[in-house]
C-alpha cells in the first residue's frame, strides 16, 4: 500500500487533497425501475414513457426485481455488506423533468453497505495497489431531460430516462489524487461491466460522478468539501479534482473560507462553478415511500446473486499471474476489460489451454503445465502486440475483431508446430484481416506454408552462393556479419517460405 | 307499489337474472333519477351512455345465458377513480378537464363483472374533508333534513359525500367510496346507508388519485350490507400493479352472510366515550350492544389506550403522504397549467397550484411539507409513525379478548353546511372515532343505528381484525336486521 505524494504547492506549502466520489451507474436492464418501460439509448423524445414514468394520477411503481438483483450482485462484487431488509424513500422536489415531484431513491435504509475496490496506480506495479471503501450502495430512479435549444421561450421535457434504475456507489473519502480517483473509476467501471449491472457506457451517461473535495494541511483536519455534479468521463472527473483542488487552496490562501456547496463543471473551459450553497440547498423531506414494501432479500435470492457472479477482474489478473505465468503488466492490460479478457479465454480454449479460477476464498491457483504456460504467454503476446495493434489501425474495439478467436487460435497453431514462420504469421493474419477468412486455408490457397525440405534449401543456398563468390570469400576471412545478408538473400529467393531455423543450419554448414 | 330505483343491487342483480325487470329498464330509472336530482348536486359528469350499454350488454346476456355477478347493475363511481375517457378531477379544479387514458383497476373490475356507470360523483376536493364542502365544483347537499322545519342545507358528510348522497336519494343503487380516515364511514353514518372500508391491501389502488398511500382504501357504499358484500367482492383482488395490494384470493362474502353472533365477542372500547358528544350518539350506540347481545354476542369491555392520540396522528401522516402524492399536479403534463406573463417554471409552479387548489388542499399541504421538513422530521413524522404502532398494537392486543368492536362512527349528525369550514379542528373531530381503524388497516363499516331528535340517521361502527371482512359484515347485517331502522330522506328536490 502505498501513500499518495500528490500535493498542491501552495504560497504557504503543500496541500493534501481529500477525494470522495458518487458514481450514478445506470443499471442494465430493459425496463425502468418501476415500470415497464424500456431503458433504450437513443430513442425518439417521450417514446419510452409509461404512465408511471409520467407521474399520472393514481399510477404506483411497482418494483423491477432485476435491477434489484444486479444491485446485490454489484454489492457482492464489491465485497460489500448486503442488506437483506432495505426501503425506498422519497426525496421531494420540484422540477419540470422530475414528473412525480420526488425522486424514490434509498436514504435510510441502503440496500448494500460498506465494501471495498483495490485500484492499482501502475499497471505494472502490484506495490501500487492500493484499498478505497465503498460506503454504500442504493438504488434510485433517474430524472428525465430538458432540452432548452427547441423553442425560443419554452424548454421541452423528454421522459425517456425518467424512472431509469440507477446505483449510486457512494466511495469513502479515500482517494488523495486525481490519479487515485481517476483508477478509481476506471476500476469500478470495470467491476460492473464484469458483473454486467452497468454498460459503463460514460457518453451515453450509463456512468457518470458526483465529485467530492477538500483541501487540507497533509495529515491535518479535514477541510470543508465542495460537491461537484454529474461529472461524465474519467478525464473530466480528474481535470475536475484538480481545478477545484487548486481553486479551494487558493481562496484559503488568499484568506478566505470554502463554503460547502454544489458546484458544476463546465467541461469547456475545465473549469467549476458555484451552482447553490448549502443555505439555498433544498430541504428534500425525506420519507418512507408508503406506494412501496420494504425490500426484503430472501436467501435463495442471494445464494443465486452470489452464484451467478463471474470471476472478477482481481481474481482473473492474479490467476493469469499466478497459473499462466503472465507478467503483470500483461495480466493486469488482458483482465482491465471483460471483453478483452472473455476474447482472451476464448483463444486459449482454442489452444487448449486449461486454468481453472481458484475456489471462492481458496487465494490459491494450480499452475498450469508449461506447456500450456508457454502457449498462453504467446496467445497474450501476440493479442497485446498484434491483435490490439491491427484493431487500433482499424479503428475497432475488440468486439467487432475481424478475426475470431477460433481463427487466431489456429493461426498461433500454424505458427507453434512450424508450418509458418513468425514473418508469414504476420503475412497470414494481416490476410485474414482484410478477408475474414481461416488461417489454414489461406496458407493451402496462397501457397504460404513454409518449407523445411533441406534439399530445396540447399539448392537455393547453392544458387546464392554462386552468386556471391567475393562476399562468401569476405564472409570466410571473417566478415561474420556477412550471415545475415546470405539468410536474408536465401529468404527472398524463397518468397519468405524457408523454414528461418532450417536455412539458418544448412548456410552454417555450406559457409563452414 | 316501490319504482325501479327502490331496487337495490341484490334486487337488480336477481330480477335481471330471473327476467323479472329488464337491466335496461332499471339503468333508465335511475338515469332520470340522476337527472332529477341534480339539486343535490352528487355527481360531477352523468355518463347515461355507459350504463345504457352495460344494461343492454346484461339483457343480451341474460338471453344468452351469460350473466356476470353484477349485470345490469348501474353504479356511481367516486370522481376519486380514473375512469377511461371519462373527466376525472378528483373534486380538484387543478384536474379540470383530465380524461385519463386508464381505467382504474377497482371501476375496472366492476364494469368487468357487468357493472354500468352513472356518472362520477362529487367528492371533497382529493378526498380532503369531512363535509364535501372542500370540492372544487361545490358542495353535495344531504338528502336528509332536520325536522324542525329550517330547511336548513345538511352536508352528506365527507370526503364520498356525492357517493353517500347519491345512495341515500335513490341516485345509484350503489357506489364506490374511498376511505383514508373515515371518508367512507362518516358520510355513510350521516346519510343513513351502509358502507365498508376493507383491510388495507383487500383493494387496488391502481388508478385511484393518491391522497394518503398508507392509507386510502376503496370500499363499497350501499343501502344494505348485502348489497356492500356483493360490490366489494367485486372490487377486492390481488393487483400486481399495486405493490401494497394483498395476494389473497377473495372470500365469497355474500354468500357466507349470517347474522347468527353466537359465539363472537364484541369489544366496547371505553376510550371511545369521550366528553362532548351528544347524548344521542351513546344512546345508539347503547342501543346497538343490545342489539348485537341479542344476536347472541358477548359483550365485553376493552381497552384501546393510544385512541386519543389518533387524531394528531392521522393529522401528521396523512398530510405528510399528501404533501409527496400532490406534488405531480404542477402544470407540466396534464390538468390545469397557469402561465403567468413574466417569470418561468417557479412562477408557473406558484400559478398553477395557488390557481388549481382549494384552501383545505393547501393547509394540508402546508401542514405536511412542514412536518417532513429538516428538524422537524424526527419529531412530528417520525413521532407519528411510532404512535401509529403502539395504535395498531392496542389493536392486537384487543383481539386477545374479543373479534370485533362496535363503536359510534361519528361524533355527532350531519351538521349544517358552512357550520365548519371555519373551524378546520372541529371539522377534523369528526374522523375522531373513525381514523384508529385507518391507521392500523383494519376493515371497518359504517351501518345505520338509529336517528337522532331531529330524525337525522346516527351510525355505528363496527371494527374487525385484518382480513375479517366476513365477521364485520355479519355484525352489520345483524344490526341491520334488529335496529328497525327504516327512515328515509322525503324527497324535496
Amino acid at each position: 500500500m502505498t501513500d499518495s505524494t500528490y500535493r498542491i504547492h501552495g504560497a504557504t506549502g503543500e496541500w493534501e487533497v481529500v477525494i470522495g466520489l458518487e458514481v450514478h451507474a445506470q443499471i442494465s436492464t430493459r425496463a425502468k425501475l418501476f415500470s415497464g418501460a424500456s431503458t433504450e439509448f437513443g430513442a425518439e423524445p417521450n417514446s419510452q414513457v409509461s404512465l408511471v414514468d409520467a407521474a399520472m394520477p393514481g399510477m404506483l411503481p411497482v418494483p423491477n426485481r432485476e435491477c434489484i438483483r444486479q444491485a446485490v450482485r454489484t454489492g457482492m462484487a464489491l465485497e460489500a455488506r448486503i442488506n437483506p431488509w432495505s426501503r425506498f424513500d422519497r426525496k421531494n422536489y420540484f422540477y419540470a423533468d422530475l414528473p412525480q415531484g420526488y425522486q424514490i431513491s434509498q436514504l435510510y435504509h441502503p440496500i448494500v453497505g460498506e465494501g471495498e475496490i483495490e485500484i492499482l496506480l501502475d499497471d505494472k506495479d502490484e506495490g501500487s495497489a492500493k484499498t478505497v471503501g465503498i460506503e454504500r450502495i442504493h438504488i434510485e430512479q433517474d430524472a428525465g431531460k430538458l432540452m432548452h435549444d427547441q423553442h425560443p421561450s419554452f424548454s421541452y421535457v423528454d421522459l425517456n430516462r425518467s424512472g431509469v434504475a440507477l446505483m449510486e456507489i457512494v466511495s469513502k473519502p479515500d482517494m488523495r489524487s486525481p490519479e487515485e480517483a481517476g483508477a478509481y473509476v476506471r476500476k469500478l467501471r470495470s467491476i460492473l461491466r464484469y458483473v454486467g449491472s452497468c454498460d459503463g457506457n460514460m457518453e451515453q451517461g450509463s456512468m457518470r460522478a458526483d465529485v467530492n473535495v477538500s483541501v487540507r494541511k497533509p495529515g491535518g483536519e479535514l477541510g470543508t468539501r465542495t460537491e461537484t455534479k454529474n461529472v461524465n468521463s474519467v478525464r473530466f472527473i480528474m481535470a475536475a479534482i484538480e481545478y477545484e483542488a487548486n481553486r479551494q487552496v487558493d481562496v484559503l490562501e488568499g484568506g478566505g473560507k470554502i463554503v460547502q456547496e454544489t458546484r458544476l463543471f463546465d467541461p469547456d473551459k475545465i473549469e467549476t462553478r458555484s451552482l447553490r450553497s448549502k443555505e439555498e440547498a433544498h430541504d428534500y423531506r425525506y420519507f418512507p415511500d408508503p406506494d412501496l414494501l420494504p425490500v426484503e432479500l430472501s436467501d435463495d435470492f442471494l445464494i443465486e446473486c452470489r452464484s451467478s457472479l463471474p470471476e472478477l477482474p482481481d481474481a482473473k489478473r492474479r490467476r493469469y499471474e499466478n497459473s499462466l505465468g503472465l507478467s503483470p503488466y500483461n495480466a493486469t492490460v488482458l483482465t482491465a476489460e471483460v471483453e478483452t479478457a472473455r476474447w482472451f479465454e476464448a483463444l486459449l480454449a482454442g489452444l487448449g489451454v486449461t486454468s481453472a479460477p481458484a475456489e471462492p476464498g481458496a487465494g490459491a491457483w494450480t499452475p498450469a503445465s508449461a506447456e500450456d504456460q508457454d502457449k498462453a504467454k504467446r496467445a497474450a503476446n501476440w493479442l497485446l502486440s498484434d491483435l490490439f495493434g491491427a484493431l487500433n489501425r482499424l479503428g475497432r474495439s475488440i468486439e467487432d475483431s475481424p478475426v475470431s478467436p477460433a481463427q487466431a487460435a489456429e493461426l498461433l497453431g500454424l505458427v507453434a508446430d512450424g508450418t509458418l514462420s513468425g514473418t508469414l504469421g504476420k503475412q497470414v493474419f494481416e490476410i485474414m484481416l482484410e478477408t475474414g477468412g481461416d488461417p489454414a486455408k489461406i496458407v493451402e490457397e496462397r501457397g504460404l506454408k513454409q518449407t523445411s525440405d533441406t534439399g530445396a534449401i540447399e539448392k537455393v543456398i547453392a544458387e546464392v552462393l554462386a552468386a556471391n563468390p567475393d562476399k562468401v570469400a569476405e564472409y570466410r576471412s571473417g566478415k561474420d556479419k556477412l550471415f545475415g545478408f546470405f539468410v536474408g538473400q536465401t529468404m527472398r529467393a524463397m518468397a519468405g517460405k524457408g523454414n528461418p531455423q532450417v536455412i539458418n543450419d544448412l548456410l552454417k554448414k555450406a559457409l563452414a | 307499489m316501490t319504482g325501479l330505483t327502490d331496487l337495490g343491487i341484490a334486487a337488480i342483480r336477481d330480477g335481471v337474472a330471473d327476467g323479472s325487470v329488464s337491466a335496461r329498464e332499471v339503468a333508465e330509472a335511475y338515469i332520470a333519477a340522476v337527472e332529477a336530482g341534480r339539486p343535490l348536486n352528487a355527481f360531477t359528469v352523468e355518463t347515461p351512455e355507459h350504463a345504457l350499454a352495460a344494461a343492454d350488454t346484461a339483457d343480451a346476456a341474460r338471453a344468452s345465458g351469460e350473466l356476470k355477478p353484477l349485470s345490469g347493475v348501474p353504479l356511481g363511481i367516486k370522481d376519486l377513480f380514473a375512469t377511461e375517457g371519462v373527466d376525472t378531477t378528483a373534486g380538484s379544479r387543478i384536474l379540470s378537464g383530465f380524461k385519463p387514458r386508464y381505467e382504474s383497476t377497482v371501476s375496472g373490475k366492476l364494469f368487468a363483472a357487468g357493472a354500468g356507470m352513472l356518472g362520477k360523483l362529487n367528492m371533497d376536493e382529493f378526498a380532503m374533508g369531512s363535509s364535501n364542502e372542500t370540492s372544487a365544483w361545490g358542495p353535495v347537499l344531504s338528502p336528509w333534513r332536520r325536522k324542525d322545519g329550517g330547511n336548513a342545507a345538511l352536508t352528506p358528510g365527507g370526503s364520498s359525500g356525492g357517493s353517500a348522497s347519491a345512495v341515500s336519494a335513490r341516485l345509484a343503487p350503489g357506489v364506490t367510496g374511498t376511505d383514508t380516515g373515515g371518508s367512507i364511514r362518516q358520510p355513510a353514518a350521516f346519510t343513513g346507508i351502509s358502507g365498508i372500508k376493507p383491510t388495507y391491501g383487500r383493494c387496488s389502488r391502481w388508478g385511484i388519485v393518491a391522497f394518503a398511500s398508507s392509507l386510502d382504501q376503496a370500499g363499497p357504499m350501499a343501502r344494505d350490507v348485502r348489497d356492500c358484500a356483493i360490490l366489494l367482492e367485486a372490487m377486492a383482488g390481488f393487483d400486481p400493479k399495486d405493490s401494497t395490494s394483498l395476494d389473497l384470493p377473495v372470500p365469497n362474502w355474500e354468500a357466507a352472510l349470517s347474522s347468527d353472533l353466537r359465539g363472537k365477542k364484541v369489544g366496547i372500547p371505553r376510550e371511545y366515550r369521550i366528553d362532548g358528544v351528544p347524548e344521542e350518539i351513546g344512546r345508539v350506540w347503547d342501543h346497538g350492544i343490545a342489539l348485537l347481545k341479542d344476536a347472541g354476542a358477548e359483550i365485553v369491555e376493552v381497552s384501546l389506550p393510544h385512541t386519543k392520540y389518533a387524531l394528531p396522528t392521522y393529522y401528521i401522516i396523512a398530510p405528510a403522504e399528501a404533501s409527496s402524492n400532490l406534488a405531480r399536479y404542477d402544470g407540466v403534463r396534464y390538468g390545469r397549467r397557469v402561465q403567468p406573463e413574466q417569470g418561468g417554471l417557479t412562477e408557473m409552479y406558484e400559478a398553477t397550484r395557488a390557481e388549481g387548489f382549494g384552501a383545505e388542499v393547501k393547509r394540508r399541504i402546508m401542514i405536511g411539507t412542514y412536518v417532513l421538513s429538516a428538524g422537524f422530521y424526527d419529531a412530528y413524522f417520525n413521532q407519528a409513525q411510532k404512535v401509529r404502532a403502539l395504535i395498531a398494537r392496542d389493536f392486537d392486543q384487543a383481539w386477545a379478548s374479543c373479534d370485533l368492536l362496535l363503536t359510534p362512527t361519528a361524533p355527532s349528525a350531519a351538521f349544517g353546511l358552512g357550520e365548519k369550514m371555519a373551524d378546520p379542528i372541529a371539522m377534523y373531530l369528526n374522523d375522531v372515532f373513525a381514523v384508529p381503524a385507518s391507521l392500523a388497516g383494519l376493515p371497518a363499516m359504517s351501518v345505520p343505528g338509529g336517528v337522532d331528535g331531529q330524525g337525522l340517521p346516527l351510525g355505528l361502527q363496527i371494527i374487525g381484525r385484518p382480513l375479517d371482512e366476513q365477521s364485520v359484515l355479519d355484525a352489520g347485517l345483524a344490526i341491520e336486521e334488529r335496529s328497525g331502522f327504516t327512515a328515509r330522506a322525503e324527497r324535496w328536490w
